[in-house]
């Protein structure tokens, strides 16, 4: 047992601030003394694949698009949930099987009201 | 910093001593690590991928990762033809992407518009706007063909000089880092050429 048992952290936590840190010196040091940095306004604009990019990128969303997190979750998320169910349908506990339901009848009260409001209509 | 005596330099490698300048290791690093913008423009793209697939195998020259964002790139191939609609675009990722950075223009189309030249949306060449570093000819021309333009992409990397009067133009403060973006007009791109990159070929009648 050496009288330091902890000093080898010390030693890594020093190496770890060491290594990110030196190579942000190193490049400072080659901007300071060999290549000048030559920014431009073209050059800091948003990368947007070349194109101009328009507007704000913290724009909000309207409310309505709730319809479409709803059918989402009915036709998707509860696909995702459905066969896992399935497969292990007859190896389930009465709990689980309650549990699942719940949630099944949920997103089923959902899909009613969502077909009710019209919403699955092709042509609004 | 300064040139090494070649003898000396011999001398030493002799006694198992290597020796380098700080110009030689920045080239050493920055040639054999170039790392290309990842995007196609026509059917030499076609070449390009094939070049990156493992049959050609661009990560033998140290170009395998294909960045998808300038930021990252160091090397921009044209592949492909530029369309008069697609110029304003490339001209603003070249822009984008930091120093220092290189263009090789692949293929017929990208260096003078191509079998497509006579077309009234073809760019005669992206050297109009950007200045090119390498290019190739053929339609399109094959992998082998790419390689080798990145291998002379290399050798003149290596060339370029750190310091001193003949120093690259990415270290000199001076040089424009940007490119001014053709805008469309009313039946051309406005201006038709960048007229500090690209002096249109004069023919002397006597």
């Amino acid at each position: 047992m050496t009288p330091h048992s902890y000093l080898f952290i010390v030693i890594f936590l020093g190496v770890a601030l060491l290594f990110p840190i030196m190579p942000l010196i190193l490049a400072w040091m080659w901007r300071r003394f060999f290549q000048p940095p030559r920014p431009g306004a073209e050059k800091n604009a948003t990368y947007e694949c070349g194109v101009e990019s328009i507007g704000e990128a913290q724009i909000q969303f309207r409310s309505q698009y709730y319809l479409y997190a709803i059918i989402f979750l009915i036709f998707d998320v509860e696909a995702v949930f459905l066969v896992p169910f399935a497969v292990a349908f007859t190896g389930l506990p009465i709990g689980a099987f309650v549990a699942i339901l719940v949630f099944l009848l949920l997103l089923l009260e959902g899909l009613v009201w969502a077909w009710g409001k019209g919403c699955l209509n092709w042509a609004r | 910093m300064s040139d090494i005596d070649e003898g000396l330099r011999s001398e030493l490698q002799r006694q198992g001593i290597w020796v380098t300048s700080m110009q030689e290791l920045y080239n050493w690093g920055r040639k054999n690590s170039i790392w290309p913008l990842q995007f196609g423009l026509a059917c030499c793209a076609i070449e390009m991928i094939a070049t990156a697939a493992s049959r050609y195998d661009i990560a033998r020259f140290g170009g395998e990762v294909f960045r998808p964002s300038p930021r990252q790139a160091d090397l921009m191939i044209v592949a492909g033809t530029v369309t008069k609609k697609m110029a304003p675009q490339i001209v603003r990722l070249y822009n984008q992407m930091p120093d220092p950075k290189y263009v090789i223009s692949m293929g017929a189309c990208a260096i003078s518009g191509g079998p497509f030249k006579q077309g009234y949306n073809v760019l005669k060449g992206i050297d109009r706007y950007i200045p090119v570093d390498v290019y190739i000819p053929g339609c399109p021309p094959r992998p082998e063909a790419l390689l080798h333009a990145f291998m002379e992409l290399q050798r003149k990397i290596d060339e370029q000089k750190l310091t001193g009067p003949r120093k690259a133009e990415h270290l000199d403060p001076d040089q424009p880092s940007e490119f001014p973006v053709p805008a469309f007009g009313a039946h051309d791109l406005e201006p038709a050429a960048n007229a500090d990159v690209f002096r249109p070929p004069t023919m002397e009648r006597t």
